[in-house]
């Protein structure tokens, strides 16, 4: 499937040649489409403020999101991202608790966070690709163990975070929210790291891992490199949802796994690697966000909304597969 | 051992080879975790214990017969909407027969219609249009949580009939339960399946080389199908029994059999990757997997400890069985 972009170039196929070069087209399609059944529903909520109630609450989704896709990249995939966002979100909040909640107790907490996320990658990554366990099975186990380390720290969920950590998450600094900064930040990291080798490498092993091997690329190191910048990112996606929640809880990230691959998908990238956009990702986990806005402004009875949700998203990673496909076809 | 596997043109040892086959493996596992139990609570390997392990793996066993059938079936075949299905069937269950023997039989033929109807929806998600297995039967999973909020909004849950609560619990023949009868039932219609007819030896086809297969004139669309409709049948038969095992269905009642199955599939010795394997394993390792979490739950240890041990013996357990092959040049 993925061969055959580079070899023809069928004439005529203008807009398909537009996918081809930006997979994620469509979902911003859809993501455009939703934006403005929002506002059409409840125009307050493509206001300013709206739109930071929306990107503060589902910041935390998008970097998992980033997270899955950089491991979905080589053809793998993480169940324990959500662990991992569960156990970095405990770790901090605990930290920031014990060390009194300055600032700098939490620019320290943060910074163990992200070597927490980091070690938990690395694991994932020696398991799946020095061990060759199957990823689906072996990431299943390993969030099971990374469940229980956050029940460790934190059997029950409730302890605060310190006002310094999510006043600054849900504050504005001259005029303009905190989240926007962060945003912009992220813009930058994501394209340093799509410059990297290191991005190019893990497409070539999801694309081919034998060809990889044979010109010479370090499989198993790349892959493992993939898991843990995946742990990075959801240590990123656990600051933010500490930022939004304001508390600790062992089991915040659980749900979070599977909507992290619904994401990818519905950004256009193939489960199988090789093929993909981080900006995808993080546009799959807006549509999952203006999914579920658009249902509650819809009016939607409480107890339907859930099903509305489902079918949406249902539709909505059908039409991503199919869209992709036919462009890559 | 190794001597006799490493010199060139010899076969290795009989006795290696027997022992390294996932069935032996997985007895050996099995015998070694029960003594395990028993030393360190005696009593844990009691008949009436084991007579229990043996109901609760029997309800994980049924669900891991889909789960076999769609995986062996190939094309990352895995089916995650088994637990949806589920609890589904458990609520179809007890509102249809609602506490009266007269009426299991529209009951269960209610759930396996239902079972059948949302595999045949994934099965032609995944062959019409194509859609990967994970992401059809995650999507279906999305739009299954959604459908039992609502079901379970606008009616009670219902009761077990007397009459299934006996079957599952209470002794029937020889001193065990009408499910275990069940569960060996299925074992053997499953091996004379796989083994002995057409329909069985077409599903190692598709799952080993599906061009070679639709060569042959194997409908390989229609069987893709009717393997997801299968998983969801058994599915629904689990969600059947449950509701005997505990009375009354309650909420999410199947959610831990999704992974759960899974592994019991991969402790079985069929890889994930499908062609390969067959049923007798997977009953082993939903045995295996069902002791395991027995031991768990006597030994007096908090939530966290015995995540963290459960997590790293799946693990330690996943290395017995066949890992993925190194990269050679």
């Amino acid at each position: 499937m993925t061969t055959a972009t580079i070899s023809t170039q069928k004439p005529g196929g203008g807009l398909k040649r537009l996918v081809e070069r930006y997979p994620f087209l469509p979902a911003l399609l859809i993501a455009l489409v939703l934006l403005a059944l929002n506002g059409l529903y409840q125009p307050r909520s493509i206001s300013f403020i709206g739109i930071t109630g929306l990107v503060k609450t589902y910041l935390a989704l998008m970097m998992l999101a980033i997270a899955q896709t950089y491991v979905v990249y080589a053809g793998d995939i993480d169940l324990s991202v959500g662990a991992i966002v569960s156990l970095v979100n405990v770790v901090i909040v605990v930290l920031m608790e014990k060390m009194g909640g300055s600032g700098f107790s939490v620019v320290a907490a943060l910074g163990v966070g992200l070597l927490t996320g980091l070690a938990c990658g690395i694991v994932n990554g020696i398991v799946v690709a020095a061990l060759r366990l199957q990823a689906i099975v072996a990431t299943f186990a390993t969030s099971i163990f990374f469940t229980g380390l956050a029940l460790y720290v934190m059997p029950v969920a409730g302890t605060p975070a310190p006002a310094a950590f999510w006043r600054t998450y849900g504050g504005r600094f001259f005029e303009i929210p905190f989240v926007f900064y962060a945003a912009i930040l992220l813009a930058i990291v994501l394209y340093v790291l799509a410059r990297t080798r290191l991005a190019t490498q893990l497409l070539a092993v999801g694309d081919d891992a034998q060809a990889a091997f044979q010109s010479g690329l370090p499989v198993t190191r790349i892959r493992i490199q993939g898991y843990a910048l995946c742990g990075l990112f959801a240590a990123l996606a656990a600051f933010c949802i500490t930022g939004d929640t304001a508390s600790g809880d062992p089991l915040v990230g659980g749900k979070m796994t599977l909507f992290s691959v619904a994401a990818v998908v519905l950004g256009g990238s193939a489960l199988s690697g090789g093929f993909g956009t981080v900006v995808g990702s993080i546009i799959g986990a807006l549509i999952i966000g203006l999914i579920n806005s658009l249902v509650f402004f819809v009016g939607t009875p409480s107890e339907w909304q859930n099903l509305v949700q489902g079918l949406a998203i249902l539709i909505a990673l059908m039409a991503g597969v199919l869209v992709g496909r036919r462009a890559r076809a | 051992m190794t001597a006799t596997t490493q010199t060139q043109g010899r076969a290795p040892s009989p006795m290696l080879t027997f022992l390294k086959q996932p069935l032996v493996v997985a007895l050996i596992l099995i015998v070694a975790l029960l003594l395990l139990g028993e030393t360190l609570s005696p009593g844990f390997a009691s008949a009436q214990q084991i007579l229990r392990l043996l109901i609760v793996a029997a309800l994980l066993g049924i669900v891991a017969a889909g789960q076999n059938l769609v995986i062996l079936g190939g094309r990352e075949g895995i089916d995650l909407s088994v637990g949806g299905v589920i609890s589904l069937s458990a609520i179809i269950a007890g509102n249809v027969m609602n506490g009266a023997d007269s009426a299991i039989v529209p009951a269960v033929l209610a759930c396996m219609a239902a079972g059948a109807f949302i595999g045949l929806i994934n099965g032609m998600g995944v062959t019409l249009l194509r859609i990967p297995p994970l992401v059809m039967t995650l999507g279906m999973l999305g739009v299954l949580q959604g459908l039992l909020v609502v079901v379970r909004n606008g009616i009670p849950s219902g009761f077990a009939a007397p009459g299934l609560s006996r079957f599952v619990t209470q002794p029937f023949l020889l001193g065990l339960p009408g499910i275990i009868w069940l569960w060996v039932a299925i074992g053997l219609l499953m091996a004379f399946m796989l083994t002995r007819t057409v329909y069985g030896h077409r599903i190692y086809a598709i799952g080993s080389n599906e061009q070679a297969a639709y060569m042959a004139g194997v409908p390989v669309r229609a069987m893709r199908i009717s393997l997801f409709m299968l998983s969801g049948v058994f599915a629904a038969i689990t969600g059947i029994c449950l509701l005997g095992y505990s009375g009354s269905s309650f909420a999410n009642v199947g959610e831990q059999y999704m992974l759960a199955s899974i592994i019991a599939v991969v402790f079985g010795g069929t890889p994930l990757s499908g062609g390969k394997g067959g049923y007798t394993g997977t009953m082993a390792g939903a045995l295996l997997l069902v002791i395991l979490q027995g031991i768990l739950t006597t030994v007096h240890i908090d939530e966290s400890g015995r995540q963290m041990v459960f997590g790293a013996t799946l693990l330690l357990l996943m290395l017995f069985y066949g890992r993925g092959r190194a990269m050679r040049g």
